[in-house]
């Protein structure tokens, strides 16, 4: 059975982002929907964006840890475009008054240097198409109340992402494994976490993979000079104004953000 | 009340010796200190063989804010705790076994002092090491306190340790970890999750043992702490530790 109303879902899901209000959960109302209702949501919410002068700079891969997996209940990730207007300078500073209950993750990006289109990518093809991978931060948010999300809420929901910054050297997979960078979170100069690549489906390589075949069964590819997300490190670290990020990776450097109201 | 060190310290090792898991020390001695439990912990050092060096605990941030304390402990090592490369881990010789990926110190000389710092520990380092250290907890289901656990040597068990590289040009705070259960990936960190700096853990043991009139020998082995959630294991277990330019290290359990 279709979705009811994935036009009117986005159009909520629009205005919570407009407003900065939080909306309860669908699957509230609707405990049946599921991953496929979710991206019904999502696509016609990307409609609304884009016809907004939004750009789709990439896709998001999310819930890649067993431990997320396991909380919303699914054994697969999921992803979202990354709209161009989230991008953040790393050293700048991201603004409270844009989002609703943001929290930080550190993530490894990778840029891509091919088209990379599914089905049938391996991981080998996956590092081929990959000009290089950079340090990262996501702020993920939830136009959901009190991040009460299900699964079909939150891919509708752009897979909860809300803002990210990288840093600019892109560095090449001869210089990198990215199963291995280790990286320190840092707020206000305590250690809030420490992580590495592989907390990424055991590798942010076989993200991009899963990722360009999941597109593929959409008939879309992943172009050069796309970024993927390609999953937090670490748990979630809520933020406030006044927080001073820093994500050091190694072999990749640092990216830092300051929050502000 | 004067506490009774060698009944504890020998009730401790009825516990290793048999296997069997008993209640904290804590419950019948309310008093236990922390001095204490470093006295206790002493007395077993000679049931264990040749002494080869020592290990932290409680080395994370996140874990002393758990337990409400705001320094590491230590244990000491002896040759019935190392297990060769290459060698399995039986796990019917332990109580509680669980498995955590460690960057282990080998020293290059003597180190000793009150004021000993980071910097001084690097340079009397002559390796760095991927390590997979088996804790074991004499006590039911890990429930101690912390005196309870330094008398039970921090939960020492077995330790393996690959080859060793110098660490010039190693940021061990930031070399990627990676713990694999059985082909899984179920912890990664970086090595700042002990102390902020696997080395400043370390000269916070070389302080703390000078307190105690002791310090590190050339050749000594120190496990700088556990670097992510130490994970149980059983029989036909494999944990896979890799440490970034340290290199991986395979542990098989029977």
């Amino acid at each position: 059975m279709p979705i009811s109303d994935p036009v009117g879902k986005a159009r909520l899901l629009y205005d919570a982002r407009r407003d900065r209000v939080a909306i309860p959960p669908f699957t509230d109302d609707d405990p049946t929907l599921g991953m496929a209702d979710g991206y019904a949501v999502q696509a016609e919410l990307v409609d609304l964006l884009l016809a907004d002068g939004d750009s789709v700079v990439g896709y998001k891969v999310g819930l890649t840890s067993k431990p997320m997996q396991r909380m919303i209940g699914v054994d697969s990730p999921d992803f979202a475009p990354i709209l161009g207007s989230t991008a953040h300078v790393d050293g700048g500073t991201v603004s409270l008054s844009r989002l609703i209950q943001p929290k930080m993750e550190a993530e490894i990006i990778a840029v891509m240097g091919e088209r990379l289109a599914g089905p049938g990518v391996l991981v080998t093809d996956a590092a081929r198409a990959v000009a290089g991978v950079c340090a990262s931060v996501e702020i993920v948010d939830s136009r959901f109340e009190d991040w009460r999300i299900g699964l079909a809420d939150t891919v509708a929901d752009l897979a909860s992402n809300g803002a990210f910054a990288s840093s600019s050297r892109v560095v090449p997979l001869t210089e990198v494994d990215p199963r291995y960078v280790g990286m320190t979170l840092t707020r206000n100069g305590e250690l809030v976490d420490t992580g590495a690549g592989a907390a990424a489906l055991g590798d942010p390589l076989a993200v991009v993979a899963w990722l360009a075949n999941t597109l593929g069964e959409r008939g879309i590819a992943l172009e050069p000079g796309h970024l993927v997300m390609t999953g937090a490190l670490h748990a979630a670290v809520p933020m406030a104004a006044g927080d001073v990020f820093r994500a050091d990776f190694d072999r990749l450097g640092p990216v830092t953000l300051r929050v502000v109201e | 009340m004067t506490v009774d060190t060698q009944a504890l310290a020998d009730r401790l090792t009825w516990a290793r010796t048999t296997r069997t898991a008993i209640p904290q020390l804590s419950d019948e001695v309310p008093g236990l200190d922390l001095a204490t439990g470093y006295a206790v912990q002493r007395l077993q050092r000679p049931g264990l063989g040749r002494p080869v060096g020592w290990k932290l605990g409680v080395t994370s941030r996140a874990k002393q804010r758990q337990v409400g304390v705001d320094a590491p402990i230590y244990g000491f090592l002896a040759s019935d705790h190392v297990l060769d490369l290459g060698e399995p881990l039986t796990t019917a010789e332990h109580i509680n076994p669980r498995c955590e990926p460690e960057i282990v110190f080998v020293l290059g000389r003597d180190l000793a002092g009150a004021h000993v710092t980071t910097t001084e520990v690097l340079a009397a380092t002559s390796g760095v090491a991927v390590g997979i250290e088996v804790i074991d907890s004499r006590f039911t289901d890990y429930r101690f306190t912390m005196p309870d656990v330094v008398a039970d040597n921090a939960s020492a068990g077995r330790y393996v340790v690959g080859a060793p590289v110098h660490p010039d040009g190693i940021d061990l705070r930031l070399v990627g970890v990676v713990l694999e259960h059985d082909g899984d990936v179920v912890a990664t960190a970086s090595g700042a999750a002990s102390l902020g700096h696997p080395a400043a853990a370390v000269a916070w043991l070389v302080r703390a043992l000078a307190a105690a009139g002791e310090g590190l020998r050339a050749g000594d082995v120190v496990l700088s702490g556990g670097l992510t959630a130490a994970v149980p294991v059983g029989p036909g277990d494999v944990v896979v530790a890799t440490i970034d330019r340290l290199g991986s290290l395979e542990l098989a359990c029977r």
